[in-house]
C-alpha cells in the first residue's frame, strides 16, 4: 500500500459530468488512474462507462468538469490531439479497419506515432521502426502468424485483439480498454489477461470489463459506477466486501 | 434607395423566397425521411413551368393547367420512386447523386424533344393582371402578391402535417429509423412514397406559379436545384423550419444583391457579383455553423 | 509483390501501345485519345478523392476550369505564352483555390460535402460567367498554344497535335505513378484509413481534417494540370468548364471504370467519349440515351466495368 501511495497519478478527473438532454450519463465522477496499475471501472450496463471513456479519451466532451494528465489539463481536446499526449483507447464495439490486414491495421496506429505523416514519397512498407512497433504489438496481443490476414476474415475474438493490438501500437503511456474481454473465448481471454498483467509495469491502465474472474485477477483497484456515478471505489478486497456494492451490482451479477 | 423602392424589393425578396421554400422543403424531406440526395429535383420545377406553359395554351385557363399539372407530376412523382427511388434506399449517396443525375439529363432531353429550346412566357389570369399603386409612380403586380400568399398557405399547410399528423411525426422524430416508425405500424413504403411525390407536387407546382413572372426557359431546373442546396444547407439538412429561414434569406439576399451598387477600389462588385452573393452567404454560414441555422450539430 | 510486377509489365506494355498510335492512326483519332488522356488525368485526380479518400465532390471541375481560364487569361492575345510559367500560375492557381474552397468544405461531411462542393462550383461558374473578366458567358479564346523551351531548345511543338499528344500520354503517365507513389506512401495510407473508419483515424492520433485539405489540393491541382491541357488542345474556355456537368461526368467516368484503381476510372473517361461520340452520330439528342445509361449504370452496375470483369467478388460495397 504504501508502494501504491509513491506511484505517480497520470490521469485524473474532477466532477467530471457528461448530460445528454435531461439525462446524466457521467455524473461527477472524480477518479484517478495511476502508472503501474489497473483502475477498473465495473458497473451495470447503462453505468455510463463508456460515457466515461469516451470523455476521456476526447471522443465526446464533458458537459462540466476536468480531466488532467500528468500536470497538463486535457479537458475538451480533440481524441487525436489526446492520443498523441500518449492515451490510446480501444473500443467496446470492434472498431478497426476490415478490409485491412491486422499487420495492416497496426501498421496505421503505429504510424500515427511518426511526428507526422505528410509524407509523400517514400512507401509506407519501408519505415522499418513502425513496421516494427506493428509487428510487437500483435506479437503482444497474440495475433502471431495472422499478420497477413484481412481483419475481415479473423474470427470475432481475433478481431477484438486486433482492436487491442493497435491501441498497442500507438505505444500510450496510459490505456482506455473498454471491455476488451468481450466476446473472446477462454483461451484467448487468459491470454489478454496474461497480456494485461505484463502490460501494468510500464503502463497506467483504466479497464472497463464485466468478466468479474479476470478483474478480480488485474485489478489493483476498483471503481463501481451506477446511473453515471460513482458508488464506491477502493482496493478490490474492499470494494467485494461493500454491502451497497453487493446489492447493487456484484450480488446481481453472481446471481447469474 | 427610396423606400417605396426597398419595400418593393422586399416583398420581391420574400416572394421569391417563398418559391424558393417549396423547392426546397421537398428536397430536404425527401432526404430527412428517406435519406435521399435527389439531383432531379430542380428538374420538376422546370418540368412544372413547361406544363403550366403547355397546358395553359391547351386548355386556355392557367388554373386548369396547374390543376391537370399537379395530378400528373404526383403521378410522375410516384411511378419514378415505384421504378428507380426505391432502389436507392440503402445504397451509397454516390450512386444516388448518379442515378438522379442520369434523370435530370433525361428530362432536360425529353424537354427538348417535346417542347423544343425556345423561350416561352406564360400570361398572368386575367383577375390577377392588375397592379397596385403604391406611390405616383410606383405600383406592384397582384400576381406576385398572389404567389406570396399561395406559398404562405402551403407553408402553413405543411406545418400543420408536421406538427399534427403520424406522418408529421415520423418526420420530426427524424425519420430513417424505418424499425421505430414500423413499430408504429406504418406502411414505411407507402410512406415514401408519398413523401416523394408531395416533394415532387411542390416542385412542380412551384415552377407553375412561377412561370407567369419567370418566363419557360432550358436549364432553369439545374439554376433552382442549385439555389436550393444552398438554402438546404444554410437552413439545415432535413428542417423544415430552415428551408423556410434560408429560403427568406436567400431570397432577400439574392434581389438586393443585383440592385445594390457597391464599389470597391474603383471596381463595380455590385450588381457585377451578383451572382456570388448567395454562396458567399454560404460560405459564411459554413465557417460559422457547418452543421445549418437549425441543423443537428454532428 | 508479383501483382505489382505484372501491372507494371501490363502498363508498359499499354505506354508503349499508345506512344504507338500517331504512327497508325489519323489525326481524328489522336486528337481523340489526347482529349480522353486529359480526362483520364481529371478523372484520375477525383478518384484520389471519391475513390481513396471517401470525398464524394461534385465540383471537381471548378479546379478543372480555374487553370484554363488562368492559361487563357496570361496568354498574351496573339502570342505564344511561355508554357512553364503559365503552367505554374495555372497550377499554383487551382491548388490555392483548392485550398480555400477544401477549407470550407472539408467542415461539413456526407450529403452536405456533395451539396456543398456542387454549389462552390456553381460560383466559381457564376463568377466567370456573369462578369466581364473573362469574356462572360462566351469565354475565351487561346489564340496561339504556349511554347516551352529548355535553355533556347524547343523539345515539342504544341501546335503539332502529335507532339501535343505525345506529352500529354507523358503527362497522363507522370500523374498516374505520381498517384500511385502517393497511395503507397504514409500519407496514402491514412487517406484510406480515413475513408474506412475516419473516426479511429482520429482517434489514433491523426488529425484528420489536415489529411483531407492536402488531399483536396492535391486533387485539385491535378485537376488544375487537366485543365491547363484541355485548354491548350481546344484553345477555347468558357464558364461551362467549370459547370456540374463535366464535374458529374467525371463521377461517371468513375464508377464506370471501378473507383478507388486509378486506371478504372481513365478507363472510364475512354468509355464515357466512346459513347458521346456513338450517340452524337445516332441522334441530335444525344443526351437522353447518356442519361438512361447512366440511371441503367447507377442501378446495375454498382463496381463499375472492373466490376463487371471481376465478377461477383463482392456485392454492394458496404460504405455507408
Amino acid at each position: 500500500m504504501a508502494e501504491a501511495a509513491a506511484r505517480e497519478t497520470v490521469l485524473r478527473t474532477e466532477a467530471l459530468s457528461r448530460r445528454f438532454g435531461g439525462l446524466a450519463a457521467v455524473d461527477n465522477v472524480a477518479l484517478e488512474c495511476r502508472m503501474g496499475e489497473v483502475h477498473a471501472v465495473i458497473g451495470p450496463n447503462g453505468a455510463g462507462k463508456t460515457t466515461l471513456i469516451n470523455l476521456l479519451s476526447g471522443d465526446l466532451p464533458p458537459s462540466a468538469g476536468r480531466v488532467f494528465l500528468r500536470d497538463r489539463e486535457i479537458t475538451g481536446l480533440r481524441s487525436d490531439a489526446i492520443s498523441r499526449l500518449g492515451v490510446g483507447r480501444s473500443y467496446q464495439k470492434t472498431n478497426v479497419f476490415l478490409p485491412f490486414t491486422a499487420f495492416e491495421n497496426a501498421r496505421v496506429a503505429a504510424q500515427s506515432r511518426l511526428p507526422s505523416s505528410m509524407r509523400f514519397f517514400r512507401s509506407a512498407r519501408t519505415y522499418r521502426q513502425v513496421n516494427e512497433a506493428a509487428e510487437r504489438a500483435l506479437v503482444q496481443a497474440g495475433l502471431e502468424g495472422r499478420e497477413g490476414i484481412p481483419v475481415s476474415a479473423l474470427s470475432h475474438g481475433e478481431q477484438r485483439q486486433v482492436e487491442i493490438a493497435m491501441t498497442l501500437a500507438t505505444g500510450p503511456s496510459t490505456l482506455l480498454l473498454d471491455e476488451p474481454l468481450a466476446g473472446m473465448g477462454a483461451e484467448e481471454s487468459a491470454r489478454i489477461v496474461e497480456l494485461l498483467q505484463k502490460l501494468v509495469a510500464g503502463h497506467a491502465i483504466l479497464l472497463v470489463e464485466h468478466d468479474m474472474d479476470a478483474v478480480f485477477a488485474v485489478a489493483d483497484v476498483l471503481t463501481v459506477m451506477v446511473n453515471g456515478a460513482v458508488l464506491a471505489s477502493g482496493p478490490p478486497e474492499a470494494i467485494r466486501s461493500n454491502p451497497e456494492v453487493q446489492e447493487a451490482y456484484l450480488g446481481t451479477e453472481e446471481a447469474h | 434607395m427610396d423606400l417605396g423602392t426597398f419595400l418593393i424589393q422586399v416583398l420581391n425578396g420574400v416572394q421569391y423566397g417563398l418559391l424558393l421554400f417549396l423547392v426546397a422543403s421537398g428536397l430536404t424531406l425527401v432526404f430527412g425521411i428517406m435519406g435521399i440526395i435527389n439531383l432531379a429535383h430542380g428538374s420538376f420545377y422546370m418540368i412544372g413551368a413547361y406544363l403550366a406553359w403547355s397546358l395553359s395554351q391547351h386548355f386556355g385557363s392557367l388554373w386548369l393547367a396547374i390543376l391537370a399539372g399537379v395530378v400528373l407530376t404526383v403521378l410522375i412523382g410516384v411511378a419514378l420512386e415505384w421504378l428507380l427511388i426505391n432502389k436507392l434506399y440503402h445504397r451509397d449517396h454516390l450512386y444516388q447523386v448518379l442515378l438522379t443525375y442520369g434523370l435530370i439529363l433525361v428530362f432536360e432531353e425529353l424537354r427538348s424533344v417535346i417542347w423544343g429550346n425556345d423561350v416561352h412566357g406564360v400570361a398572368v389570369p386575367e383577375w390577377l393582371a392588375a397592379s397596385i399603386r403604391l406611390t405616383d409612380t410606383l405600383a406592384y403586380p397582384v400576381y406576385r402578391l398572389w404567389i406570396s400568399a399561395v406559398c404562405l398557405v402551403l407553408a402553413v399547410l405543411m406545418y400543420l402535417l408536421i406538427q399534427r399528423t403520424r406522418l408529421g411525426m415520423m418526420i420530426r422524430a427524424g425519420a430513417s429509423n424505418r424499425e421505430m416508425v414500423q413499430s408504429l405500424g406504418i406502411n414505411i413504403q407507402l410512406v415514401y412514397r408519398l413523401v416523394f411525390a408531395l416533394g415532387v407536387a411542390l416542385a412542380a407546382f412551384a415552377g407553375m406559379i412561377a412561370a407567369p413572372v419567370s418566363s419557360v426557359f432550358p436549364g432553369m431546373g439545374n439554376q433552382v436545384l442549385i439555389i436550393c442546396f444552398v438554402v438546404v444547407v444554410i437552413g439545415g439538412i432535413g428542417s423544415v423550419k430552415g428551408a423556410m429561414a434560408g429560403a427568406i434569406l436567400i431570397g432577400l439576399v439574392d434581389t438586393f444583391g443585383k440592385i445594390v451598387q457597391v464599389e470597391i477600389a474603383g471596381f463595380r462588385v455590385l450588381p457585377e457579383l451578383a451572382g456570388m452573393t448567395v454562396y458567399l452567404l454560404m460560405a459564411a454560414v459554413l465557417l460559422w455553423r457547418p452543421e445549418g441555422i437549425f441543423g443537428r450539430r454532428l | 509483390m508479383a501483382g505489382a510486377r505484372v501491372r507494371l509489365a501490363v502498363l508498359g506494355v499499354l505506354a508503349l501501345a499508345l506512344a504507338a498510335l500517331p504512327f497508325l492512326a489519323d489525326k481524328f483519332y489522336v486528337q481523340l485519345a489526347t482529349k480522353i488522356l486529359i480526362l483520364a488525368i481529371f478523372a484520375m485526380s477525383l478518384d484520389l478523392l471519391v475513390g481513396y479518400t471517401g470525398l464524394v465532390s461534385l465540383g471537381h471541375a471548378a479546379f478543372f476550369g480555374f487553370a484554363g481560364y488562368l492559361l487563357a487569361l496570361v496568354s498574351p492575345q496573339y502570342e505564344a505564352a511561355n508554357l512553364w510559367t503559365s503552367l505554374a500560375i495555372a497550377l499554383a492557381g487551382s491548388a490555392v483555390l483548392a485550398l480555400v474552397i477544401g477549407a470550407l468544405v472539408l467542415r461539413t461531411s456526407g450529403i452536405y460535402f456533395i451539396m456543398v462542393t456542387l454549389a462552390f462550383g456553381e460560383m466559381l461558374f457564376h463568377l466567370f460567367h456573369d462578369t466581364s473578366i473573362a469574356g462572360g458567358s462566351d469565354g475565351i479564346y487561346v489564340y496561339v498554344r504556349p511554347v516551352g523551351t529548355i535553355f533556347g531548345w524547343q523539345p515539342f511543338d504544341f501546335e503539332d497535335f502529335t507532339h501535343f499528344y505525345l506529352v500529354v500520354l507523358v503527362a497522363a503517365l507522370g500523374v498516374y505513378a505520381l498517384l500511385r507513389m502517393v497511395l503507397a506512401s504514409p500519407f496514402g495510407r491514412v487517406i484510406v484509413g480515413i475513408r474506412v473508419n475516419e473516426h479511429r483515424m482520429r482517434s489514433l492520433g491523426y488529425h484528420t481534417f489536415r489529411y483531407k485539405l492536402v488531399c483536396f489540393v492535391l486533387a485539385g491541382t491535378l485537376a488544375g494540370l487537366a485543365g491547363y491541357l484541355a485548354a491548350v488542345q481546344f484553345g477555347v474556355v468558357n464558364p461551362d468548364m467549370l459547370g456540374f456537368h463535366v464535374s458529374a461526368s467525371a463521377l461517371m467516368m468513375l464508377i464506370l471504370g471501378g473507383m478507388g484503381t486509378l486506371v478504372g476510372p481513365a478507363i472510364g473517361a475512354a468509355v464515357m467519349m466512346t459513347l458521346e461520340l456513338l450517340f452524337q452520330k445516332i441522334t441530335d439528342h444525344w443526351l437522353l440515351p447518356m442519361g438512361v445509361f447512366i440511371v441503367l449504370v447507377a442501378l446495375l452496375l454498382p463496381r463499375g466495368l472492373v466490376g463487371l470483369v471481376t465478377g461477383a467478388r463482392a456485392k454492394d460495397d458496404s460504405r455507408g
